[in-house]
């Protein structure tokens, strides 16, 4: 472990801040990711995670700070840039397209070819089959190859594009609320190939609102709120019942709870008191 | 994934998940299915009407694949522009207005033309005509507006350009005589002859349509570009996120179509040896219908060149089958109309039945 934490980040941001006009998304923002671990970016909704992925996928530039990929700083001017060095994001619902087939789907944007000048072809061949062997890689026994995107369930959509990030050569790996909308058994289905995909040496950025699904597969824990940090944990620093506080706010919380008992307690006795 | 009991009884060929489907139910899943239906149901009704009339011979077929041709030409640049997602409502304007290029080009200057040879005009006429839809596409890219609402408005803009230009410069809106332009021998035979087969004249258009047919679907099954189009319709930022230029495909989709109105443009003021300003009113229209009936969804992200060949001959078959059969031809929009519908309806029963499997 101490080895591991000397170990240079794969990708960092440092005091990065977004603004939409008047609107602050993100202030003085620092995280990284190294390579072979997995960094979870928690918040609730409206914490600024998606302008943070945003940034961290080449979609938004940022306003203020450094974005440093292996050491050297870099200013994306699209997601293709970004991509073209290793960084795939795979967003929640945009990760692939319904009608196209699984095949169709996994080498959408980087399809292989044979031949040459106006004859060149789509490999469709090579296609199938290797989308058949990377799934079954990520231990996914594909059914058909053929069958369109939209039969496939939630867990199984967000395996494919996970398998396909890692296909195509990525060093990090930003995964947008993976498991949000899926049930139990499918959200562990897709941690299991978080892990796959950590094991491979890939560094691998979770943005998550559940730290029950975070914490299993975590090793670095960046908790955002409100578009500030307002916890940067390693795993060995931090408790799964801690993570709970911070994300539900800790103290907020606490005090929500006694509004509650207050509000139902209160609602009683006046009515007994009447 | 999905863990479930083996089927001890199946045998295990391939994968005890995936259940044998007869061949009839493969090919429902194809787009262009209920079109090929469509079809034949309509020829075995006006062979039974209209047969007395001779609607069961070689005339009366090449009549049918001569009327298809133009529109299947559109219809197959309109079906590849709405798998990827966009409307052309504009290419009847553009058909119109490149066949007044051509006339004007050739047409003596002391007549208010160019007076330049059939090889300039053409020429100059194709590049208006991709340049007209490179301006479609770039319009709809970047002010993100409906293409309906684009390219309604090229709509009138190109047709009001062409009756305007040709009536200032030649006080006209009828341009002929193209057979006296220099160079007509050689578009003639390329554009305008007629192959005589079992002892009716075909034009050579057909051959034309023919050809685009399965280079769109070479397109869309087995290139690179093809699987863009699909990505593009089907879902575009998600098609961007994993790096397809989504924007470059759209404007090479609307220079498509204005490439086929410039076509069918050329290949109809070749045949009749001029043009009319008015030429193509309302083929945009007729494009859309030969596609969506062709199983393309209007959606996009889904549909097939073959499906759009086949609803351009329904939709001819139709035409010619009323003219045959000696209705009123008053009656014929009303033949289109339930055509378009019964095929949506049909279309859409046969895919969630395929679907389903």
């Amino acid at each position: 472990m101490t080895t591991e934490t000397t170990k240079e980040p794969v990708l960092e941001v440092r005091n990065i801040s977004k603004y939409f006009g008047s609107v602050i998304a993100l202030e003085d923002v620092s995280a990284f990711v190294r390579a072979g671990e997995v960094t979870c970016l928690l918040g609730d909704n409206g914490a600024g995670k998606s302008t943070l992925i945003k940034v961290l996928s080449g979609v938004h530039k940022p306003s203020e700070g450094e974005y440093f990929f292996k050491g050297d700083e870099m200013h994306f001017d699209s997601p293709r840039d970004a991509l073209e060095l290793g960084i795939a994001t795979v967003y929640q619902d945009l990760a692939m397209i319904p009608l196209m087939s699984i095949w169709r789907n996994f080498f959408l944007g980087s399809e292989p070819t044979k031949g040459a000048g106006p004859f060149k072809m789509f490999d469709v061949d090579f296609a199938k089959k290797t989308t058949s062997e990377e799934m079954a890689k990520m231990g996914i026994d594909l059914r058909d190859p053929d069958q369109p995107v939209g039969t496939l369930s939630g867990g199984e959509r967000q395996s494919v594009a996970i398998a396909r990030a890692v296909y195509f050569g990525a060093e990090v790996l930003i995964l947008d609320e993976p498991t949000a909308a899926l049930g139990v058994k499918q959200a562990g289905v897709v941690l299991r190939y978080v892990v796959q995909a950590k094991q491979r040496g890939i560094g691998v950025i979770l943005i998550t609102h559940n730290p029950h699904h975070a914490y299993p597969v975590g090793d670095h824990f960046v908790i955002l709120r409100r578009g500030q940090i307002y916890g940067d944990y390693s795993k060995d620093q931090i408790t799964l019942d801690e993570l709970v506080q911070m994300m539900a706010g800790g103290a907020d919380l606490e005090v929500l709870t006694h509004e509650l008992e207050a509000a139902t307690g209160g609602g009683e006795s006046s009515s007994a008191g009447g | 994934m999905t863990t479930k009991a083996p089927d001890a009884e199946k045998p295990k060929t391939t994968d005890e998940r995936v259940r044998e489907v007869g061949v009839i139910q493969r090919l429902l899943v194809l787009p262009g299915t209920g079109a090929i239906i469509i079809t034949v149901i309509l020829w075995i009704f006006f062979s039974i009407v209209a047969g007395g009339n001779n609607f069961v011979s070689m005339d009366a077929t090449a009549a049918i694949f001569n009327r298809a041709a133009p529109l299947g030409i559109l219809a197959i640049a309109v079906c590849l522009l709405m798998i990827g997602g966009e409307f052309d409502l504009s290419i009847g304007s553009i058909l119109g207005f490149s066949g007044m290029a051509i006339m004007i080009g050739v047409t003596p200057s002391e007549a208010g033309g160019f007076g330049w040879s059939l090889w300039l005009a053409v020429l100059f006429a194709l590049v208006l005509a991709l340049l007209i839809g490179a301006g479609n596409g770039l319009l709809v890219v970047t002010t993100k507006l409906p293409s309906f609402i684009v390219t309604l408005g090229t709509l009138f803009i190109f047709r009001g350009l062409a009756i305007a230009i040709t009536r200032q410069r030649t006080n006209r809106t009828q341009l002929g005589n193209l057979d006296e332009a220099e160079g007509f021998g050689f578009f003639d035979t390329l554009f305008g002859s007629q192959i005589e087969l079992f002892g009716a004249s075909f034009n050579v258009a057909i051959l034309w349509w023919i050809g685009l047919v399965i280079l769109a679907t070479w397109i869309l099954s087995r290139t690179a570009w093809g699987n863009w189009i699909f990505g593009t319709g089907g879902a575009e930022d998600a098609a961007r996120n994993v790096g397809v230029p989504t924007r470059r495909v759209k404007i090479l989709l609307f220079m498509g179509t204005a490439f086929a109105a410039f076509l069918v443009a050329l290949i109809q003021a070749v045949q009749f040896t001029g043009s009319d300003a008015l030429r193509g009113t309302l083929q945009e229209f007729n494009a859309i219908i030969a596609v969506v009936v062709g199983g393309t969804l209007l959606t996009g992200g889904y549909g097939s060149a073959v499906g759009a060949f086949f609803g351009a001959l329904a939709f001819a078959t139709l035409q010619q089958g009323v003219i045959i059969w000696g209705v009123d031809a008053d009656w014929f929009r009303v033949f289109v109309g339930g055509l378009l519908v019964v095929a949506v309806v049909f279309n859409n029963y046969i895919r969630q039945r395929a679907a389903r499997r």
